[in-house]
């Protein structure tokens, strides 16, 4: 927005907090204007008091050392150099190949150069990337798609090689790449640079789970099975090289990071579920095969069940809840049976999720990220929000809506779990598009 | 001597940078409107309401005005053209 504001003619200056310098000062070079002006105040802002935010303003500037009110001031008036006036236009290139060097040598550049999650790589030779690209029809200079960090940051475009090329690095077999290839076109990113530490889950419907032998059953959503763990791995590995980065302070700000970060894949076991799959739920045919990519991996509730108190554990785990990432529930294939002895299908068990998951509107208000990003549409009438913004402080207010809240059924009938985690399902795309 | 190998990068493609240019600075702020952009982060409200108050008290000629746009991490065209239209300077925050 500061870029422009200062198109329009407008003098800007942008205030960050002082984590955010480098991550302000790259974007700024990525828009072409490197010496945008920028003040700094410490962190946080969030949960500070007038007087401290008061304090902030008639400090020093954490990152210039130098008053803040002469930062900001300065910035609008002191005029501008001849740097100011040129801007910076430059083409970046990304080579095909790496300068030949030992193994070891290559090795650390990659740790090095952020290329990894730190976990033994293999080298994507030219043969590797060779082999790897017979696992699709489509040619290796094919754009598949792009990928950005987060909303504000730039597309990076990535193709069928450079998919391949991270493939090979996490270790895939050429026939996992349709998949792998889907999840690089759903546009999502499995590396989000969210500050919340967001993290991507897939789940994988259709024919293909069974050709390349991925796990639905015992620990599928665990370390028991080479294609769940390799396809989720290369998903995360290709989103991170392929979007620019995910370096932590420049390219990453996720605070706490996120574990399902490393590899979260895994397929429905469509043939012990009671319902029907995922992926015939959102209009694909059963004999198609399709990637679900969901957005969250904040929170994660577990039980068994439904045992006779059922509602009462699913509401607490509803009401608990982070507010602004409705969930999605992964139901071994006991439970699932349990509830449609109980009379449910997919869509009535959500109704009922949705229709439970209650908090006061005190309380939901009172969320971050429901403030920084829900309350202004509520302000500006879009609905349901608005209706939430007139319930009184101890309304119970419902947090979901039903065409949030996904089912999927997984596990191996050793116990009648279920998991309820944070997930805001982003994309349903074909496999079978890049076979 | 130890074998080399080659290796593919495995970055993707960035696109091209293309340069602006920033805005002419003002000689000063005095008798100017100077928009603060609460950018709608939690507690960005406050933030600007005391960059108000401290310039009523230190800088009381310059014409402060808090504005919103419409949603966060959103581009409000509208906002920026009112911004354009009557407003000398901005200064947005707290967040990116």
């Amino acid at each position: 927005m500061a870029a422009s504001l200062e198109q329009s003619g407008v003098p800007t200056i942008a205030v960050h907090t002082q984590v955010f310098a480098r991550l302000a000062k790259s974007v700024a070079l990525a828009n072409g204007m490197p010496r945008m002006r920028q003040a700094f105040v410490p962190q946080p802002v969030v949960d500070r008091s007038a007087a401290d935010l008061r304090g902030y303003i008639e400090g020093i500037d954490p990152i210039s050392k130098r008053p803040f009110v002469q930062e900001v001031i300065e910035g609008l008036t002191k005029p501008l150099q001849q740097e100011d006036l040129q801007g910076l236009s430059f083409e970046r290139n990304t080579p095909r190949l790496v300068d030949p060097d030992t193994e070891e040598n290559l090795h650390r550049l990659f740790i090095e150069n952020h290329w990894t999650d730190f976990l033994p790589i293999s080298l994507p030779t030219e043969k590797r990337v060779a082999e790897m690209l017979k696992g699709t029809s489509h040619p290796p200079d094919k754009v598949v798609g792009r990928l950005r960090p987060t909303n504000f940051r730039e597309f990076w475009e990535l193709t069928v090689e450079k998919v391949a090329v991270n493939a090979v690095m996490a270790g895939a077999r050429p026939e996992y790449l349709p998949v792998i290839l889907a999840l690089a076109a759903s546009g999502i990113t499995a590396r989000s640079s969210s500050t919340t530490s967001f993290a991507t889950i897939s789940v994988i419907n259709g024919p293909i789970r069974n050709e390349i032998g991925m796990n639905s059953g015992i620990g599928a959503m665990g370390p028991y099975n080479h294609a769940n763990a390799a396809v989720g791995r290369a998903y995360a590995l290709l989103s991170q090289n392929l979007q620019g980065g995910s370096v932590p302070g420049e390219t990453y700000m996720g605070s706490q990071g996120n574990w399902y970060a490393y590899s979260a894949t895994f397929a429905e076991a469509e043939e012990h579920s009671p319902w029907e799959p995922l992926h015939v739920q959102k209009g694909f045919k059963p004999t198609d095969s399709v990637a679900s990519v969901f957005f969250g991996g904040w929170y994660t509730h577990a039980g068994y069940g439904p045992r006779a108190t059922w509602q009462e554990k699913m509401r607490h785990c509803l009401s608990a809840a982070e507010h602004y990432s409705p969930p999605f529930f992964v139901l071994d294939p006991i439970a699932a049976r349990g509830f449609a002895e109980l009379g449910f299908d997919k869509k009535k068990l959500i109704e009922w999720f949705a229709k439970n998951a209650l908090l006061p509107a005190r309380e939901y208000w009172d969320n971050q990220h429901i403030q920084t990003l829900i309350h202004p549409l509520a302000v500006a009438g879009v609905e349901p929000y608005a209706t939430r913004l007139k319930a009184k402080p101890d309304e119970l207010i419902e947090m979901f809506e039903a065409e949030q809240i996904n089912i999927v059924v997984a596990g191996g009938e050793t116990q009648g779990a279920w998991k309820m985690i944070s997930g805001n399902l982003r994309a349903t795309v074909s496999i079978d598009a890049w076979r | 001597m130890t074998e080399h190998v080659t290796v593919h990068d495995p970055r993707g493609y960035p696109p091209k940078v293309t340069g602006k240019r920033l805005a002419p600075r003002l000689d000063n702020l005095d008798r100017k409107k100077v928009y603060l952009v609460d950018c709608l982060f939690d507690n960005s409200e406050v933030f600007m309401e005391q960059m108000r108050d401290w310039f009523a008290a230190h800088l009381p000629a310059v014409d402060t005005q808090i504005i919103k746009p419409r949603q966060s991490w959103v581009d409000d065209p509208d906002m920026r053209a009112k911004i354009a239209a009557d407003g000398s300077a901005a200064i947005l925050g707290v967040g990116l």
